[in-house]
């Protein structure tokens, strides 16, 4: 069935439908080439709808092994080349029946590099994924719906879980957090004791952690004003590392301003220069938001810095004994060169 | 920056070889200029004159000389570089930087290496080291040890089991190397092996043919900072030579998990090596699990490194060159979008396809297995959308008289016979593979005989199922949209539907089904790009800006292969600048991922598209040029000439009605009596029968060929009229479609000119003579600037012949013309309205800007406005020698004799004050390992014997010890000069054959007989000296040429006078 995407400014887009749901959210685009399972099923896509700009996807099928969580949280999916016979070893089913299991709005067969150069321009925009045929005044209407704004709460565990049994205790507070974090927690000697988003400080601190972790997730960090406040009751109490809206959410809580970028960093081959080392490291990226540098106090120190566009990726405040980055150590999908981050919490920990 | 560096040295990589050719013109024109713009003062050195990067502006002083150790050392002696930079010309620098530092000659001059330090050069490519190293980081390296004698070898392999492959060290291309299965297989191989490394050493490793390979293109820095450029897949599995495998970027067939892994293995060698600059890591990867093995790395730029940088818009030569300079990634812009850095990971979002080009039309038996020894030529690479629509264009791109992934020959062959020849691994693998799966062998049963993976074989199974589709359906909107997605040309789906190419191009017009063009950014849009490199597909966006009423497209020359090689890209990129210079936009359509030409930095667009006529019209009808250039991209682009004007392209220059009579053979006979300038005599015959009748007429010998040359054996020259049955029996079929052209072989010297007309004037920058007889196709010949031998009064007819065939043709740019002078009498061979092969060798030494002048009159200028005069300018005072280099010893069962068929791959020029220097310098160049005494073995032709008494008696004079086979000995006892006689091979026994085994003999001087067992007997030992790596001369005049060399030196001649071009100019 032929289907259309319909972005805010009016551009359409043509291809074709593997289910004929509509879908309406954010439309972003993700640069990365290998790492479509893991990119789908990111929490922090929650509400958007993702374009992929490598033209063929799903060439080597789905590994539920690979998931970053339980099911997709995206809106849509846009796509260039689906591919149906996918080959690789480790291959447990085609992406398409992965897509229509969860019933999530896919257009494909669409000039993806189109799409990618409108966002590009003009910014993120708002965007409906359609029947070709729909009634324009349904289109209208469908694009006139509010987006939720409560992303976190989608994707936030409904009760608290533990996880591993290694020498720390970690505290991880959970706004959608990737598989991968946590387990990349686990093997660095972590036991985990997991919290759904909207818990309070006390409980928080109530199991006694050697350190807490602040997650990544969806959404604006500003529409979290709750949770920020019980971020500040951390704050100072253990060592905390926090990735992606957990870095932001801690700029936050200690007085730095947010603010959107015109069209994220959402891809596998960000470089990240280590103000300290002068080393670059190429990191996973996902965030529509970050915290302004500038805004940052005086005596939080700027560790990471984005080598494209100057911005924060990612800062330490010792007088408070915490660090955060904006970026994804924990890869999955994307390059490996971060993990050592996980080691230095764990470092902090120890007290080291 | 690094402290203290100021100027810089950079070698070059010499001759264009099987296994090094433009990839390192482009990386090096690269890094000198990266130097420069760094402020650094640039010396290079680089034997081949057919480059761009031997330009006298790319580099502060240019030395075109032979890259041994004796003159790279005076080159040093005479510059005092500070720094030296060997990491940009292939193995052939490398390996010079090595035996510089073991000589102590970077010592004692102080000379720093840049960039990857001598460790890790070692440590790379040396394999016990290396093994080490990877051992070091729990890197998986296949079992394997290193020997230095067969037998040890053969002990090895008994332990581990075959199969077993064998690598000599320090070779290129990995010459010399081969899979055993057995001990028989093993004996040879090692034994080649062993003989071809310079270091006499092989590593014979555990086999892991058939797992997928994987490439990853790494960068370092000197602050440990490290990106991965780009990852490929080889569609061939291990076994076949990633030179010669069909190759796409990225990968497509690993998962995240699968393809991090190989990236953090990468980044953990580049590390562990310390290199600074691009690395290329090969990988093979358990099809069946994710164990893997590293099997090589290369610590330099490579022919892979340019791919991905073409791939990708990332230009790592470039980079690499200005980390060499102690810049770090960070520091470095990338050139694509204007703003980022070089730190970063480029991003594809088209797939790219690379497709080697081979060299078997040329070598008709020789061996077309593919295997660990490269043998392509050349490559093209395509970029589309989809799989199936780079795939496709690749395979047009290849010219090898096919537009489609379809070979007539395999169209009669039943399943049975397709299925056996599944099992070949050669050069027309994937087309049999196509065949296979439309005659129904199914995808999983080709998977297991090939390897090929699933996903790739679905891919042209996808291709395949449209052809039926559109057979079926006939022309839709669905199955057209369909079949231009994947990049299926008009003339093919004509072919499947019963239309005409023109209308099915109707068809889709008029369903809107149009080309769109995109962009290569390295970001995948992500940022914006301010560089106009540029592929087609059919999507809805289409991106290119046209650059006006002020552009012009410049043809390039598809992919390097014999006969059109790195000298067609130097013409082609001097166009483009010529075009800048005249205040003209450039636009460049080629498809060769090795060349300057197919950089972005070239032209003010380029455009990365096959080169046939419904592509470039796409690009046409983007752009709307003033007109499209088509005489500098060689026979490809000339062919395109007359297609393009019939559909309204203006043609610039010479017009497509002149070439025609240039090249027509009817229209230019008739020419020439119209001007009464004499040719060779000759006939067309039609019949075997008609052929015998019209030899009758002709004077023996006799050159014959087919008038439609496509592959095969081609062109021979026949004694006798027995030979000439011979050659109508084996070698052609004459028949009305295809009629055999018969001419007189003139025997004399062979003269080559390069003229640039404006239709008006003629201006003659020079004359070359050849050295080997008319015969030997100029292309294998060694030519010399100025002539040597000819008089003033031939000289005045040279240039009066010249001058009137230029004028009557009203060509507007640049010609060729090729004369034989036999007997005193001048006679013309062929004429190429077009630049030659020798136009980079005469602009070099002339110092004429041949091609600028050709474009801008082109462009409507006139040689009088620019300052040249009618006529033949004077010659230089220095000679100059343009010597052929051949890949003999890469292609297994290729006959190595001279003749007509043009066999060298690339070429080198000796520049001296006399003709011997330059000769010397030529011969050394070339490598061609003439031993200073030894033992000579002189087995020859009858008609060749009276001759090579007396080169035989010139080499026992210089103290070279003569030996002989029976004929040729027996001749030189009657005329008073015993010799040994040795056996021929057929004669068994202790023969040449064992004696070259034996390494007995130094020099071979053979030419070519016929009839039966001499036949045989002369291949044998021309192939044998070949495999054992023993110089062999097949043309006396060669012979006679390198003895002369040896005498003038016995005299006391020093030839070793190294000078800059720059230093020339004075002259």
């Amino acid at each position: 069935m032929r289907g259309c995407l319909v972005l805010e400014n009016g551009q359409k887009f043509y291809g074709q439908l593997l289910m004929d749901e509509p879908a309406v959210g954010e439309v972003v685009f993700n640069t990365g080439m290998t790492g479509y399972e893991e990119t789908f099923t990111d929490p922090s896509y929650a509400g958007q709808i993702i374009t992929m700009t490598y033209p063929l996807i799903g060439n080597y099928g789905t590994l539920k092994d690979i998931q970053q969580a339980d099911r997709p949280y995206a809106a849509g999916f846009i796509l260039s080349e689906l591919c149906d016979r996918p080959s690789n070893w480790q291959n447990e089913g085609t992406l398409a029946s992965f897509i229509m299991t969860h019933r999530i709005p896919c257009l494909y067969g669409v000039d993806t590099r189109a799409i990618t150069r409108a966002i590009r321009s003009h910014g993120v925009m708002k965007g409906v994924i359609v029947p070709e045929h729909m009634a324009d005044a349904d289109v209208q209407s469908l694009l006139a719906t509010p987006l939720e704004t409560l992303l976190v709460k989608q994707v936030t565990p409904k009760s608290v879980r533990k996880m591993g049994d290694g020498r720390f205790h970690v505290a991880v507070m959970d706004f959608g957090a990737k598989a991968n974090i946590l387990k990349s927690l686990v093997k660095n000697d972590c036991r985990l004791t997991v919290f759904p988003a909207y818990t309070k400080a006390e409980e928080v601190l109530a199991v006694n952690p050697d350190g807490i972790f602040l997650s990544n997730g969806p959404g604006d960090p500003q529409d979290l004003p709750e949770v920020i406040a019980e971020v500040k009751k951390l704050i100072g109490k253990k060592p905390i590392f926090g990735i992606c809206l957990g870095h932001q959410l801690l700029g936050l809580s200690v007085g730095a301003k947010s603010r959107k970028l015109a069209f994220g960093h959402r891809g596998a081959n960000h470089p990240v220069k280590d103000v300290k080392t002068g080393r670059v490291y190429i990191t996973s990226q996902n965030h529509g938001y970050v915290i302004d540098e500038a805004t940052l106090p005086s005596d939080a120190i700027v560790t990471h810095v984005n080598l494209h566009d100057n911005t924060l990726e990612g800062f330490a405040y010792p007088k408070y004994n915490f660090f955060c980055v904006q970026y994804h150590p924990e890869a999955s999908p994307g390059p490996t060169d971060n993990l050592y981050l996980f080691e230095q919490f764990v470092s902090m920990m120890e007290g080291k | 920056m690094t402290e203290g560096i100021k100027k810089v040295l950079v070698i070059g990589s010499g001759p264009i070889i099987i296994g090094q050719a433009a990839e390192f013109d482009y990386a090096g024109t690269q890094a000198c200029r990266a130097l420069k713009e760094e402020g650094l003062e640039v010396v290079l050195i680089n034997s081949n004159p057919a480059t761009i990067m031997t330009d006298e502006d790319i580099a502060d002083r240019v030395y075109v000389e032979p890259i041994s150790l004796d003159y790279v050392t005076e080159v040093i002696e005479k510059e005092r570089p500070d720094g030296l930079l060997a990491t940009l010309g292939g193995q052939v620098g490398l390996n010079m930087a090595v035996e510089l530092a073991k000589a102590g000659v970077l010592e004692k001059y102080n000379v720093q290496l840049l960039g990857t330090h001598l460790s890790a050069i070692q440590e790379a490519e040396d394999r016990e080291l290396f093994k080490k190293a990877m051992n070091d980081i729990n890197q998986p390296v296949p079992e394997s040890d290193i020997f230095e004698d067969v037998q040890s070898a053969m002990d090895f392999a008994d332990k581990i089991g075959y199969p077993i492959i064998v690598r000599p060290a320090y070779t290129l291309g990995g010459t010399g190397g081969g899979i055993a299965h057995d001990d028989d297989e093993l004996f040879m191989i090692a034994t080649r092996g062993i003989k071809l490394s310079p270091i006499n050493q092989i590593l014979v490793e555990r086999s892991v043919a058939g797992w997928k390979e994987i490439e990853y293109e790494v960068m370092r820095d000197k602050a440990d900072n490290c990106i991965i450029v780009c990852n490929m897949e080889n569609i061939d599995p291990v076994g076949i030579h990633t030179g010669d495998s069909i190759v796409v970027a990225p990968s497509q067939t690993l998962n995240d998990l699968q393809y991090q892994m190989l990236r953090t293995a990468s980044l953990a060698i580049i590390r562990r090596l310390k290199i600074e600059g691009g690395c290329n890591v090969q990988y093979a990867l358990d099809p069946n699990s994710n164990q893997y093995y590293v099997i090589e790395v290369n610590p330099r730029v490579s022919r892979s490194s340019a791919l991905a940088s073409k791939a990708t818009g990332y230009p790592i030569a470039k980079v690499a060159a200005k980390v060499a300079t102690g810049l770090t990634l960070d520091q470095i812009t990338n050139a694509v979008t204007g703003k980022t850095t070089a730190c970063f990971e480029p991003t594809l979002d088209y797939c790219v396809v690379k497709f080697p080009r081979w060299p078997f039309e040329k070598f008709a038996l020789a061996d077309r297995t593919l295997g660990t020894q490269m043998k392509a030529t050349g490559e093209v690479m395509s970029l589309d959308r989809c799989f199936e629509g780079a795939l496709l264009k690749a395979v047009r791109s290849l010219e090898i008289g096919v537009n489609y992934l379809s070979l007539k020959k395999l169209e009669s062959k039943s399943l049975i016979e397709i299925a056996e020849l599944l099992q070949k691994q050669d050069d027309e693998r994937i087309f049999v593979v196509t065949q296979a799966l439309r005659l129904g062998i199914s995808a999983e049963k080709i998977h297991y005989i090939t390897g090929y993976d699933m996903w790739f074989l679905k891919k042209i199974k996808n291709i395949v199922d449209l052809e039926e589709n559109l057979r079926r359906n006939n022309l839709t909107a669905e199955n057209v949209q369909l079949a231009k997605r994947y990049s299926m040309p008009d003339a093919v789906i004509a072919g499947f539907t019963n239309k005409t190419e023109e209308q099915v191009r109707q068809f889709r017009e008029r369903l809107n089904i149009r080309p769109t063009f995109k962009m290569v950014d390295t970001c995948a849009a992500e940022f914006e790009a301010a560089t106009p490199y540029y592929y087609s597909c059919y999507a809805t966006e289409d991106e290119v800006k046209p650059l006006g009423s002020k552009s012009v497209i410049v043809l390039g020359s598809g992919p390097i292969r014999i006969g059109q090689g790195i000298e067609f890209d130097y013409c082609s990129v001097h166009s483009a600048w010529a075009l800048r210079h005249a205040g003209m936009n450039s636009i460049i359509v080629n498809n060769n991922p090795e060349t300057v030409s197919t950089d972005f930095d070239t032209s003010d667009s380029l455009y990365f598209e096959p080169l046939t006529v419904e592509d470039v019209m796409a690009v046409v009808e983007k752009e709307k040029p003033v007109g499209v250039i088509c005489q500098f991209g060689g026979q490809t682009a000339i062919n395109l000439a007359a297609p393009l004007a019939k559909r309204g392209v203006t043609v610039l220059g010479t017009s497509v009605d002149g070439m025609d009579r240039a090249e027509d053979r009817e229209r230019f006979d008739e020419l020439l009596s119209k001007l009464n300038i004499p040719r060779p005599d000759g006939r067309i015959a039609t019949s075997d029968k008609e052929a015998m009748s019209v030899s009758k007429e002709l004077e023996f010998p006799l050159i014959v060929r087919p008038s439609y040359v496509l592959g095969g054996r081609a062109m021979e020259i026949v004694y006798t009229e027995k030979e000439l049955e011979r050659y109508l029996r084996e070698a052609v079929i004459a028949s009305p479609d295809h009629p055999i052209l018969i001419d007189e072989y003139m025997v004399g010297r062979e003269v080559e000119v390069d003229a640039i007309s404006d239709g008006k004037d003629v201006f003659i920058p020079g004359i070359m003579e050849q050295v080997e007889r008319a015969g030997v196709h100029s292309g294998d010949s060694i030519a010399v600037y100025p002539p040597q031998h000819l008089d003033d009064a031939l000289i005045d007819q040279i240039v009066d012949y010249t001058t009137r065939i230029t004028l009557e043709l009203q060509v507007k740019g640049a010609v060729n013309i090729q004369f034989v002078v036999s007997r005193g009498k001048l006679y013309i061979i062929e004429v190429n309205p077009r630049s030659s092969r020798t136009v980079p060798f005469l602009s070099k030494v002339t110092h004429v800007p041949m091609v600028e002048l050709a474009t801008r009159i082109a462009l409507g200028e006139t040689l009088a406005g620019m300052g040249y005069p009618n006529g033949l300018m004077p010659p230089k005072p220095h000679v100059a020698a343009k010597a052929p280099v051949f890949s003999f010893s890469k292609i297994g069962l290729a006959e190595i004799a001279l003749g007509p068929e043009m066999k060298s791959t690339g070429e080198v020029m000796g520049i001296g004050k006399t003709y011997s220097e330059a000769l010397y310098k030529a011969v050394n160049g070339a490598k061609m390992k003439i031993p200073a005494g030894g033992t000579i073995l002189v087995t020859v032709a009858d008609r060749d014997k009276e001759e090579a008494l007396q080169l035989a008696r010139g080499f026992q004079e210089l103290g070279y010890h003569v030996i002989a086979t029976a004929g040729t000995g027996k001749y030189f006892a009657e005329q008073g000069f015993p010799v040994d006689v040795v056996k021929k091979i057929h004669e068994g026994g202790q023969n040449i054959a064992t004696l070259i085994r034996n390494g007995k003999i130094d020099l071979v001087v053979n030419t070519l007989t016929f009839g039966k067992h001499p036949e045989r007997d002369g291949f044998n030992l021309r192939r044998m000296a070949v495999e054992l790596a023993v110089p062999c001369l097949t043309s006396l005049d060669t012979a006679r040429e390198v003895l002369r060399v040896f005498a003038n030196k016995g005299k006391g001649q020093g030839y070793h006078h190294v000078a800059a071009l720059q230093d020339y100019d004075q002259d």
